[in-house]
């Protein structure tokens, strides 16, 4: 080990190897087998359950969890997938304490919800073990649907559409597929490839034909994909990224927090990554937390999120903001950058305090400076290569009912499409009900 | 501090928690053990005749059932008598009694059913000193098959007979402990009265398959591919033996009948419901068994703090709640209760909703947000609800008032007290005079 978390500048291997995997290691162990028979227990199986609405896949976790409980975790992953084919991965990444859990009625009498998301964990883990696929293909129907983006919402519309028969030609701009379950997750959230491995799973199905490197409006158009297709289905998410339109923002030491996560996903080597001695990250998304708790899991000495708005204003849920703050991420809110200082290199950023009434936000005139050899942005990502003469609204792709556009035989989902919480389940419950729009108009 | 010396039969013991003749009682170490611990007494491992020593099964005794976080529930076994020899145990007995002497020394014995059999073990156990015996007419697997255990105690006429050979041939008060396994428990407790029975204990375990192996398709617990029925005990019992002793201790013929309660008593709860009940002591096993003897310091601490806070002594808590058990046809048809759901309480996980509208009188609304709310027009106040609900003291059952409108029946709730035995529906109705 070379370097430290007092190295001035941008350094890589700041901790040494074994700190770095215990840092980047699982961040809610899987339970074992004892361990979800206790938690399982615990559910009291209500009726018309507020977990299941509370879920935007609606999975019957009441009965799922009751297949744990009985010795079947292989029945419950089944009752999981059925709703959502992405199921391992939502059980690692949904922010479980604002949805399911947060309506788990265990939650209102004792504060401590079921476990849901690790016990969902256990039952597809269990499965995915096995490598079995527990579904087969319909009887080929001979139609084909193009689907542009790999990631949860173009997966889960590939799967239920390979199910019904269909042949599907599933698109991907990147390397990889998975989207952002591969790169754009914090590392702790998914370990040991596990983003790669699900695809894999997933196509086990049959039917599913995967094309990387093929980015809509460079590589392929809608126009070519509607020509051999019987529909098309988009979920290429938000590729740009928001600018922060402050003075100096082309210093070097600004980056974007999704590069950031991405190239972190993709390390081979950890200690390999460099990171600032004294990072400010801007936003306060999930971005934003995964970028702050990461950097400083890298080993920064000092790391920072600026966020324009009150802490309650944060998108960002409270269990995200200790989870960063237990790693000692300090938060400034109702602040917003006004210039990155330096000669070259960030050396500071340029912060004032904010005003909101309302809806809107004015500066107060006061400003501070924050020691900064590193900024990432995590101020929202922007709809990119969307096809022309489809509606837009609100910056995304404009869907009526179950994902349709302004375009016939065209849907989409996921978070390039609007309506809807930019979240990994809700990508999934978009692609899986535009699938199922689309196999009724296909076969009706 | 309440005090909670026990006098039973004359049988003198500092609290009345007394362990049951089983596994816990085989041994002086064991019942040392337990006296440190600070159990009332003991009721010593049955003792069989003089020979070869019994011979247990060398696979698994024990098969269980549990209920949420693996909570034991109910335990049966397939053990058999103690099968270490009658000199040891009796040597054993003799010096732990001598030891120990405030505490309860009953020996559980079972021999053939043949006097001299009897006869001949007596004066063995009069000689150790042990305060009283126990008469094993309960064990319903193994010694039964052999003539002994519960195939006596199916039999009041044998019941009679052995105990009266016991009452002619020892000084020691004789404890008469019956098997669940009969229809009607009074039959044999007024049989044990007739013979001279100075007490009667009770229940031991309930004839039982705890569970089949469903890959081996073998009951369980299983020895080698096959099972047999055990003797079921533990917390899931509770409810029979309760209703066996309140039996005993109301029935004209044996009223006032020293009982010995036995049967799933846990915490001092059960203890004191035993009590209320007509037991003089109560004796413990599975309890024991699952959680070790340290448990009889929650058991005394708990009964003595309810005994302060009732300002009862001891002996006012025995048989109390006799008077208040009755057969159902004396059930006040007047009283009339209606479910209340306390909305501050209530976690809204429906379950109340679930049973009462899949499974019972449609008596209860679920709004859209998820209240949940007593229709009294249809709510016969079956307690269902009450029972399923996760929240302790959530749903609870209201008395409606003497001239309140019963909403499901359109009558006012009548002030006076009326039964079966007088109601218009009832063809045996006796009518008032005219």
């Amino acid at each position: 080990m070379t370097n430290s978390p007092f190295t001035p500048g941008i350094a890589p291997a700041r901790l040494d190897a074994q700190t770095l995997s215990a840092n980047f290691d699982d961040l809610h162990p899987p339970l074992d087998g004892h361990e979800a028979l206790v938690a399982a227990d615990r559910c009291y199986f209500c009726h018309d359950a507020p977990c299941i609405t509370a879920c935007p896949t609606s999975i019957d976790i009441p009965l799922f969890i009751r297949q744990i409980a009985t010795g079947t975790p292989e029945a419950a992953a089944k009752t999981i997938f059925d709703q959502n084919i992405l199921g391992g991965m939502c059980a690692r990444v949904c922010p479980t304490e604002t949805l399911c859990e947060e309506a788990c009625v265990r939650e209102t009498a004792e504060g401590k919800p079921v476990e849901i998301g690790r016990l969902q964990r256990y039952a597809t883990d269990t499965l995915m073990a096995a490598g079995v696929h527990p579904y087969a293909r319909a009887e080929p129907t001979g139609k084909r649907v193009a689907v542009v983006g790999a990631g949860p919402a173009g997966l889960a519309c590939a799967h239920r559409l390979a199910m019904h028969g269909h042949d599907v030609a599933l698109y991907d701009a990147k390397e990889k597929g998975g989207g952002l379950n591969e790169y754009g997750i914090a590392y702790y959230k998914a370990v040991g490839g596990f983003a790669e491995a699900e695809v894999d799973w997933l196509l086990k199905i049959g039917g599913i034909t995967l094309h990387t490197g093929k980015a809509l409006g460079r590589d392929i158009t809608l126009e070519g994909l509607k020509a051999e297709h019987d529909a098309v289905f988009l979920g290429m998410g938000l590729a740009g990224v928001n600018a922060l339109r402050a003075e100096g923002e082309g210093r070097a030491g600004v980056l974007d927090a999704v590069g950031f996560i991405s190239d972190l996903r993709q390390a081979g080597d950890l200690a390999k990554l460099p990171v600032g001695r004294n990072v400010v990250v801007i936003g306060g998304g999930m971005t934003a937390i995964d970028a702050a708790v990461q950097s400083k899991l890298l080993g920064a000495e000092n790391v920072t999120v600026l966020y324009r708005r009150s802490r309650e204003a944060m998108p960002a849920s409270r269990y995200e903001q200790d989870l960063a703050a237990s790693k000692g991420v300090r938060f400034i809110f109702n602040a917003m950058p006004v210039a990155v200082l330096g000669n070259g290199s960030v050396t500071a950023l340029r912060a004032e305090y904010t005003r909101s009434e309302g809806r809107s936000l004015t500066g107060t005139g006061e400003t501070f400076d924050i020691p900064a050899d590193q900024v990432l942005k995590a101020i929202g990502q922007t709809l990119e290569g969307a096809p022309e003469g489809i509606e837009i609204t609100g910056g995304k792709i404009a869907v009526t009912g179950a994902g349709r556009t302004s375009l016939p035989g065209v849907w989409a989902g996921g978070d390039c499409a609007a309506g809807g919480e930019d979240l990994t389940v809700t990508a999934v419950a978009e692609g899986r009900d535009a699938a199922e729009d689309i196999h009724a108009s296909l076969i009706g | 501090m309440a005090d909670l010396s026990t006098d039973f039969l004359g049988i003198k013991s500092p609290n009345p928690f007394w362990l049951a003749s089983a596994p816990p009682t085989d041994k002086a170490y064991n019942v040392e053990r337990a006296f440190k611990a600070g159990w009332g007494g003991v009721v010593w491992k049955t003792l069989g005749e003089a020979g070869p020593p019994i011979v247990n099964v060398n696979g698994p005794r024990y098969g269980a059932i549990w209920g949420a976080d693996r909570r034991l529930l109910g335990l049966n076994n397939i053990e058999l008598i103690t099968d270490r020899p009658l000199e040891v145990n009796l040597r054993e007995i003799k010096q732990v009694k001598r030891d120990w002497p405030d505490r309860a020394m009953i020996v559980s014995l079972m021999v053939p059913c043949e006097e001299e059999a009897w006869k001949a073990i007596l004066p063995h156990v009069e000689d150790t000193g042990a305060d009283g015996i126990e008469l094993n007419f309960g064990c319903p697997h193994g010694m039964s098959e052999r003539g002994m255990g519960a195939a006596v105690g199916q039999v009041p006429e044998y019941i009679e007979m052995v105990t009266r050979w016991c009452k002619q041939n020892t000084r020691m008060p004789v404890i008469v402990k019956l098997t669940p396994n009969i229809t009607d428990i009074r039959y044999p407790a007024r049989a044990a009265k007739r013979g001279g029975a100075d007490a009667v204990s009770l229940i031991n375990t309930i004839s039982s398959i705890t569970s089949v192996n469903l890959d081996d398709f073998s009951p369980e617990p299983m020895i080698d591919g096959k099972g047999t029925h055990g003797g079921y005990c533990g917390p899931a019992v509770k409810p029979i033996a309760l209703n066996m002793v309140a039996e005993i201790a109301r029935d004209p013929e044996t009223q006032g009948l020293p009982i010995s309660g036995i049967g799933g008593v846990t915490t001092w709860r059960d203890a004191a419901e035993f009590l209320s009940l007509g037991a003089g002591t109560v004796q413990v096993c599975t309890a024991a068994m699952t959680y070790g003897f340290k448990i009889v310091e929650e058991m005394k601490s708990g009964l003595s703090q309810y005994l302060d806070e009732k300002g009862m002594a001891l002996s006012d808590l025995v048989g109390r709640a006799v008077p208040n058990v009755t057969d159902w046809q004396y059930l006040n048809l007047n009283y009339v209760t209606k479910a209340r759901i306390d909305q501050d309480a209530c976690i809204s996980c429906g379950r109340c909703f679930a049973a009462c509208e899949d499974t019972s009188h449609q008596a209860i609304s679920m709004s859209e947000d998820r209240v949940f709310e007593v229709k009294d027009d249809e709510c016969v106040a079956c307690n269902l609800c009450v029972n399923v609900c996760p929240v302790e003291g959530c749903i609870t059952m209201e008395r409606l008032e003497a001239g309140t409108m019963d909403e499901r029946t359109g009558k006012p709730v009548e002030p006076v007290y009326a039964n079966w035995t007088t109601h218009p529906n009832n063809p045996g109705a006796v009518k008032a005079a005219e």
